[in-house]
């Protein structure tokens, strides 16, 4: 149960990096759905129409945990832009998330 | 390896109560100190601090489990990669490439960055759950480690969800019913370094090694065994080539089956002092003397003996190198070279000081495995000293006597101690060995004459005499001291005593046939009498059978001639009638 959102507009020329996202889950438990909403929520407010979102079921294809070495549940990869990045927990620290994402410079 | 059953629960027999079910480790040693294993299907911890040989001893648990019991494996390396894994465990013959291919054991490697895990929020490790599920699946593990799980402290900052998380992740690996490692580094004042202990509290194993005078001794405890007895002590274990092996020091067994059969020493009069036979096949001789009284000399001889039968033996020494010893005992008519050409004896010459007591120890087991013989030789013990101390010597000594034992190798011991009875090594073991042979000198008539005797043998009539210990070129030789007035006579005051009982028998010998020579004179002497007695016996027969006849002829005559003068004289023929009864004269005188 992988599926990509697609956000449609890409006409933004200033920012233009496109980021990848991978959010791993174990199948619908609350962490996960408050994580993918989250997860959504803050990419529609900070990455508007340049932004997928992978989401991937380990228990479904538990040998995909392996690849990205995923340890705990949820956890969210960025793929794109390069380095990769791994933050874990529901995103609920807001702060934390866009630290742990880059998405906010820390300079501001 | 031989699994020990538990004997408590033997002992109880109830039906109802089945003993805790315990997965063998195959580990040497480890499931006699254990009583037979780790707890099948719950987890066990072993931890130590680094480099004491945790991630080697899991490793060991899951090889042998392939290898052995067929239990397919899982081996999660928090620390080291696969690549670096199946490296470091090849050097033990461990092929773990081989049994990924057939699909027994899965290597799994997490990698954890530290930098790279951001709390945002609430987690789990349910991932770690999936993967960990997904290879015992892959498999069917029935065995799995977990090396070391601690460095996921360094990764998340929230501990008191990463406790929690594990603490299910070992009632998860429970209730998935497979028998678990998980190793943890030791901390200060708690076994491991983030108290995992904690959580995995049915057996715990505590590795450690130990410097002393300068030699590292490896050590192993098991702290506890929920539901099982153990061995409580510190067992000293150690790595080598064929992976880890722990030496309970006090034998836990002792229950190694006895032969009756004997072997024979190579010196036929030896074997007669031990109860005619020689010693019992399985067991321990100590050959205790000091310097020069020919224990390596009497040692070879009962390996050229054990070859000459076709049975193999090793030769541990170490003072003397192989060909010295072979060129050595050529000398008193042993041809040992041709033994090793044959592949019947092996030489095993390390000096003493080379490596450790247990590594001493483990690398002579590994060679007794190897080769099977029926004969060992450790020569001499006493060397040994000088590596460790006397308790180490003594439990290292009795590991060795219990482990050949165990094999029913019949073992020669020698012991070199300067003058007196008892040498420190001699006490160590001695009321370990079954038959304690004693060589010294003997001072006198200006000679040095070696002298054995038999201070003790289990199990037969041994002899209480001294001998004299020959040295000859056939080999070791005894012969019959003297007692005499001037004391044990041996050497050329031996061959003395043995000349005057050779003359005195001539002597004797010819005072035999002197007086039988004589007797026969005295016999035919005898005979010759008797001769003459019987000549004389006849002639007194023949006169007086002679005189007799004569007689009867007279009376005869006298009647006719009474007849011829009465009727010369006409007389009454009617007094004759009457007088002779009857009418006729003729008749009376008939």
């Amino acid at each position: 149960m992988s599926y990509e959102i697609p956000t449609g507009r890409s006409e933004v020329v200033d920012e233009p990096e496109h980021w990848h996202l991978r959010l791993y889950v174990a199948g619908q438990s609350p962490k996960s759905l408050i994580a993918f909403a989250n997860l959504i929520r803050l990419c529609e407010e900070y990455l508007p129409s340049r932004y997928d979102v992978e989401v991937v079921d380990l228990l479904e294809n538990p040998q995909l945990a392996a690849g990205d070495e995923i340890i705990a549940i949820p956890t969210v990869v960025r793929r794109l832009p390069a380095p990769m990045r791994k933050i874990i927990g529901d995103l609920s620290d807001i702060d934390r998330v866009l630290v742990g994402l880059q998405l906010r410079p820390s300079a501001r | 390896m031989a699994i020990v059953t538990k004997p408590f629960a033997k002992q109880e027999a109830a039906p109802q109560l089945a003993a805790l079910p315990k997965s063998p480790t195959g580990i040497m040693g480890l499931d006699e100190v254990t009583q037979g294993g780790l707890p099948r299907g719950r987890p066990s911890l072993v931890c130590g601090p680094a480099g004491c040989g945790k991630t080697l001893l899991a490793m060991e648990f899951l090889v042998r489990g392939i290898m052995q019991f067929g239990e397919p494996g899982v081996f999660v390396a928090f620390e080291e990669t696969r690549d670096d894994l199946v490296a470091n465990v090849a050097s033990m013959g461990f092929d773990l490439a081989k049994f990924e291919a057939e699909g027994m054991l899965v290597v799994d490697h997490v990698s954890v960055v530290p930098i790279e895990m951001m709390e945002t929020g609430d987690w789990d490790l349910e991932a770690l759950f999936i993967r960990f599920g997904a290879s015992i699946d892959a498999v069917g593990a029935k065995r799995v480690v977990i090396d070391t799980i601690e460095t996921l402290f360094g990764a998340f900052k929230d501990t008191a969800t990463l406790r929690s998380e594990l603490r299910r992740l070992f009632l998860w690996l429970k209730a998935r019913g497979v028998t678990a490692v998980i190793t943890g580094e030791r901390g200060g004042g708690t076994l491991t370094r983030h108290g995992i202990e904690e959580y995995v509290s049915d057996c715990v194993i505590v590795l450690d090694h130990l410097v002393t005078e300068q030699t590292s001794v490896r050590r192993l405890r098991v702290l506890k065994y929920r539901g099982s007895l153990h061995g409580t002590n510190q067992y000293p274990f150690l790595i080598g080539e064929h992976g880890v092996s722990v030496q309970p020091i006090t034998s836990l067994g002792l229950q190694h089956g006895v032969s009756t059969e004997r072997i024979s020493t190579g010196v036929p009069r030896l074997d007669l002092m031990l109860g005619g036979q020689g010693p019992y096949r399985g067991s321990s001789v100590l050959v205790s003397g000091t310097a020069g009284t020919g224990k390596s000399t009497l040692a070879a001889q009962f390996c050229d003996a054990a070859c000459a039968r076709g049975e193999r033996a090793i030769y541990f020494a170490f003072e003397e190198s192989q060909d010295q010893i072979i060129r050595n005992m050529a000398s008193v008519g042993m041809s040992l070279g041709a033994w090793v050409e044959q592949g019947l004896l092996q030489f095993r010459c390390v000096r003493p000081s080379l490596f450790g007591l247990e590594a001493h120890l483990s690398a002579m087991q590994t060679e007794v495995e190897k080769f099977n013989p029926s004969v060992v030789i450790l020569d001499p013990i006493s060397d040994l000293m000088g590596v460790g101390t006397g308790h180490d010597v003594s439990s290292m000594l009795t590991r060795q006597v219990d482990f050949l034992k165990g094999k029913g190798v019949t073992a020669m011991y020698t012991s070199l101690g300067s003058e007196g009875q008892g040498e420190p090594t001699d006490h160590l073991i001695a009321s370990l060995i079954d038959s304690w042979l004693f060589v010294r000198t003997l001072e006198g008539n200006g000679e040095h004459n070696r002298a054995l005797s038999v201070l003790k043998s289990r199990g037969m009539a041994h002899s209480n005499q001294v001998r004299e210990f020959l040295i000859t070129d056939r080999g070791v030789e005894l012969a019959d001291v003297y007692v005499g007035p001037q004391g044990v006579l041996t050497g050329s005051a031996r061959a003395a005593q043995e000349a005057q009982e050779r003359s005195d028998a001539v002597k004797r010998q010819e005072d035999l046939e002197q007086r039988r020579a004589n007797l026969e004179r005295e016999r035919q002497s005898v005979e010759a009498k008797v001769a003459v007695l019987w000549r004389e016996f006849e002639d007194e027969a023949d006169a007086v059978n002679r005189l007799l006849s004569r007689g009867t002829t007279g009376r005869e005559e006298g009647a006719e001639q009474r007849l011829e003068q009465g009727r010369l004289r006409r007389s009454d023929p009617l007094v004759h009638e009457n007088r002779s009864n009857g009418a006729d004269p003729q008749q009376v005188t008939r």
